[in-house]
């Protein structure tokens, strides 16, 4: 039915909504991309077969739906029931028929499956009692994991596109723009440009073609909440889109998304079709005469083109590289058309905030931070997955109350946020509030909301020149400080991880990057020196061990650490299983001894040594005829 | 017409023009790479970098690239301050590591203070900085034979898979406007190869001169729907023949020419 006025739209909410009554139980089965790589798919085709072999589909009232991501990604595959909320982890097909036979039909609860608290030890019966969910506040992702991406009806009864049948049947595109303004809502990409100025920009721009575009190129490492809600809940990025172009005044959209994300077109080029069909999107919008349609671009994975002037020539079919702006996008974008870009996050958020208005936005967040934001928790941290929380939320709070704390309760060591634009931060900074302000305050960004939480076995030199070599096969080569800036200061970073750190490195550092922040062209290079800026910034002692003494003190950078057996070895030979270079021996029961001449410096042992017998040091402190037999032998 | 200022000096611009222009107008030199006046402008060496400050900005200044920021009424600019002059000073540095060999690079790092590069030099110097000049001039004439290939520190020039390029025409410009004179060619009166690529060539009916490559005048033919012959007579013989022309014209003979007759009455001339 295509939807073409106010009482057909209600009509094909509550359609959608008596559709479900039959359904006493509802089985999600999360399909999101963490959890079909532990299996999901499996999972839920043995629901289908169990339900349908079973022919409770009419008695019980039973509907098994394959969901967007529950962000629970740590404890996957994940099933939760609804009405009940009972949260099953790491469920596996052959726990489909218990599931149905207990859970379902008598409502006992499986303890095996259930995720169990590890401060209390103590299972947790309900998903909505879960610490990792219960510490969220769920705007961007509202529908994630609770509605099929592939089902408009669902999408429909879970509330979606009522903000945009508010904007078109209500409102007019100022008020629209009003509103979006009164919620704050700033850029999600990780720059945090507010969303209503450039609406505003390009609703006064002159220009008889205009666009709207949604960034979905999202490349940084550890980052997959925009993956997440493209793949999730396609249609709360239509709604935002749809809104926006109305507001605007555009009739044409481009969703650039990454090569790497195929389930994210495939969600979206279904999402749109359904909605063609049913009059949002398209010609004669809900009946209003506005028209307004999208096409998916494909990324052919460049990192540079997430940058909203290369994305543009991509977009125009030219090679994905920056160009210099003096003037906005919203007065020459692309085409050179008046042109609004925004993160899919951002248009997420639009149509919640449309319906439940500008002010119930606002009322979240801080000063100048306004409403939610979501995360990719990844790293050293009990639960991975990804969250969102109101802004001005402590990176303590995200990280030990939602993240369930670091991994074998080992020391925090700092948080890496905004990916390779970002920075690390450490402890000292932990009960910052995160908002845009505080964290480029601190020497990092919001970014597009990557967290990767490190414990004391990171070395902070090693993750600089991680993220180094990151951006050296990203810079896309345009400009001379970010090209040859890269390399030159990669091949400093190489140095200092292999002994050959010199005085005076830590200045030349300082002096590139100043050159590469000022000098470069787009904010890729701009923005590169981050993780070495911040690295050098709150852990300059590690810099300077690895300089002046050779060392690193987290044991980490091989050239410069060795390791050892004490004598507390119990000779479990668990070590001499782990080592991949047969560099240590030693009989059962007695103690082992790790050959330096032979050694690979690779902490294997260290890492699986159940009664912590076995240290690293700096290999400079090595006997000089050991380092000796090391080199002959390597 | 509009006002700004260069350090110090008040200069007159159009309204728009890269602020280089008017850089250069108030008599101010600064290095550039990857400018050419006869291309749109890029932004890749960095070089022309600059402060642009209005007073209203209360002390606040951004650095641009002067070559791409348009001129505006009342805009300050300074082309040497210390932040400047540093940047400047890092992407000489930067360059003289990539190309320690060339002697242009050489002689603006020295002018910059820089006589050794504080990084690693270059273990295979080359003499390209990667200013894009020359794929631009290609795409700019129509022939996209060369382009750059890979990104970040792989990235370089070449033609499609490294092969002779099937669509050069041999017309030199990219060498021409080559600032380090980095791309290598061979031209004599018989055979022209550049890119890996041989060219024969076209003689000057009138003089015999070998001017231009056989697929250089296939393509200005094919492109202007001028008949071939025109592009085979080589600029000077063509030079002479209009002067000839002209003499003739001014003389009064106009000789049957029907561009002449035209013209001669359109200017009543005699």
């Amino acid at each position: 039915m295509r939807i073409d006025s106010r009482e057909r739209f209600d009509a094909a909410v509550s359609e959608a909504l008596a559709g479900r009554e039959g359904h006493e139980t509802e089985i999600l089965v999360c399909c999101g991309t963490g959890c079909l790589a532990n299996g999901s798919q499996k999972v839920a085709e043995a629901f289908a077969e169990e339900v349908e072999k079973r022919g409770l589909k009419a008695g019980v009232g039973l509907f098994t739906k394959k969901t967007g991501c529950h962000g629970f990604c740590e404890k996957g595959p994940l099933v939760v029931l609804q009405p009940s909320g009972v949260l099953y982890t790491k469920v596996e097909p052959r726990h489909v028929p218990d599931i149905l036979d207990k859970t379902v039909a008598k409502g006992e609860l499986i303890p095996r499956l259930l995720y169990k608290d590890p401060s209390t030890k103590k299972p947790v019966e309900r998903y909505a009692e879960v610490p990792f969910y219960k510490n969220q506040t769920r705007i961007a992702m509202r529908n994630i994991g609770k509605i099929d991406p592939a089902d408009l009806g669902d999408a429909l009864a879970h509330g979606a596109y009522a903000g945009l049948a508010k904007a078109l049947f209500e409102m007019t595109p100022e008020q629209v723009i009003a509103e979006v303004e009164r919620s704050g809502l700033r850029g999600r990409g990780g720059a945090g440009f507010v969303t209503a100025r450039k609406w505003k920009a390009a609703r006064k721009a002159k220009g008889e073609r205009k666009f709207l575009l949604c960034n979905g190129d999202e490349g940084d490492p550890g980052a997959f909440k925009d993956r997440s809600i493209m793949e999730g809940d396609p249609h709360s990025v239509l709604e935002g889109m749809v809104i926006g172009a109305y507001a605007v005044g555009a009739h044409e959209g481009y969703i650039y998304v990454r090569d790497e994300y195929p389930l994210a077109v495939v969600h979206l080029s279904l999402a749109m079709e359904q909605a063609r069909q049913a009059g949002i999107l398209g010609r004669d919008i809900l009946g209003t005469g506005f028209d307004f349609d999208i096409r998916i671009s494909r990324g052919g994975g460049a990192f540079v083109c997430g940058e909203s002037s290369a994305l543009m020539r991509s977009l125009e079919g030219k090679t994905g590289e920056p160009r210099q702006k003096y003037v906005h996008a919203t007065e020459r974008g692309l085409f050179d058309c008046p042109t609004v870009l925004n993160n899919v996050e951002t248009w997420a958020d639009v149509g919640a905030i449309i319906q439940n208005g500008g002010a119930w936005f606002a009322a979240m967040g801080t000063d100048k931070s306004k409403g939610t934001k979501a995360f990719s928790l990844v790293g050293k941290v009990k639960n991975t997955g990804l969250i969102e929380l109101p802004m001005g939320t402590t990176l303590r709070h995200i990280i030990y109350d939602i993240g369930g704390g670091i991994l074998g309760d080992r020391p925090f060591k700092a948080v890496q946020t905004g990916g390779p634009s970002g920075g690390c931060l450490p402890e000292s900074h932990l009960d910052d509030p995160v908002d845009y302000e505080k964290l480029t305050e601190a020497g990092s960004m919001m970014g597009s909301g990557g967290m990767i939480v490190m414990d004391d076995r990171t070395c902070m030199v090693d993750v600089a020149r991680y993220f180094l070599r990151f951006l050296v096969e990203e810079s896309c080569g345009k400009c001379v400080p970010c090209r040859e800036g890269l390399k030159q200061m990669l091949v400093i970073y190489d140095d200092l991880v292999a002994g050959r750190g010199r005085p005076g490195d830590i200045e030349r550092i300082e002096r590139l990057s100043a050159g590469m922040q000022l000098g470069s062209l787009c904010e890729l290079g701009k923005s590169a020196p981050n993780p070495v800026l911040s690295t050098l910034r709150y852990f300059r002692d590690e810099y300077l061990a690895h300089i002046e003494q050779k060392a690193c003190p987290a044991g980490i950078c091989r050239d410069l650490t060795a390791y050892e057996i004490l004598e507390s070895c119990e000779g479990c030979g668990v070590c001499l299983k782990a080592c991949p270079a047969e560099a240590i021996t030693g009989e059962k029961k007695a103690l082992h001894v790790i050959h330096q001449g032979r050694c690979i410096s690779c902490g294997a042992c260290y890492e699986v040594c159940p009664t912590d017998a076995i240290r690293f040091f700096p290999k400079a402190e090595l006997a000089p005829a050991a380092a000796a037999s090391r080199g002959g032998a390597s | 017409m509009i006002t700004l200022t260069v350090n110090g000096k008040t200069v007159r611009a159009r309204e728009g023009s890269p602020l280089l222009e008017a850089v250069r107008a108030a008599g101010v030199e600064i290095p550039t790479l990857c400018q050419h006046e006869a291309l749109e402008p890029w932004g890749g060496c960095r070089l022309c970098l600059v402060d642009v400050t209005r007073p209203e900005w209360n002390g606040w200044a951004k650095m641009v690239v002067s070559c791409m920021y348009p001129a505006e009424e009342g805009l300050i600019v300074e082309t040497h301050t210390e932040r400047v002059v540093e940047t400047r000073r890092v992407v000489l540095d930067l360059l003289l590591a990539r190309c320690p060999e060339t002697p242009l690079i050489q002689r603006l790092a020295r002018e910059h203070g820089i006589e050794k590069t504080s990084y690693l030099p270059n273990p295979e110097p080359t003499d390209c900085i990667l200013c894009g000049l020359c794929t631009r001039v290609c795409d700019h004439i129509g022939v996209f034979a060369i382009s750059s290939v890979n990104r970040g520190a792989g990235r370089e020039i070449a033609p499609p898979f490294h092969e002779a390029p099937p669509d050069c025409i041999g017309c030199l410009a990219c060498a021409e406007v080559c600032p380090t004179s980095c791309i290598p060619y061979e031209t004599s009166d018989a055979r022209r190869t550049i890119w890996g690529k041989a060219f024969e060539m076209v003689r000057c009916p009138k003089c015999g001169k070998a001017h231009i490559t056989k697929a250089q005048a296939d393509f200005y033919a094919g492109r202007n729907g001028v008949p071939r012959s025109y592009f085979e007579t080589c600029d000077a013989c063509k030079r002479q023949e209009m002067a000839r022309t002209f003499s003739k014209l001014s003389a009064g003979a106009v000789g049957g020419m029907e561009t002449g007759k035209q013209g001669n009455r359109e200017t009543g001339r005699p």
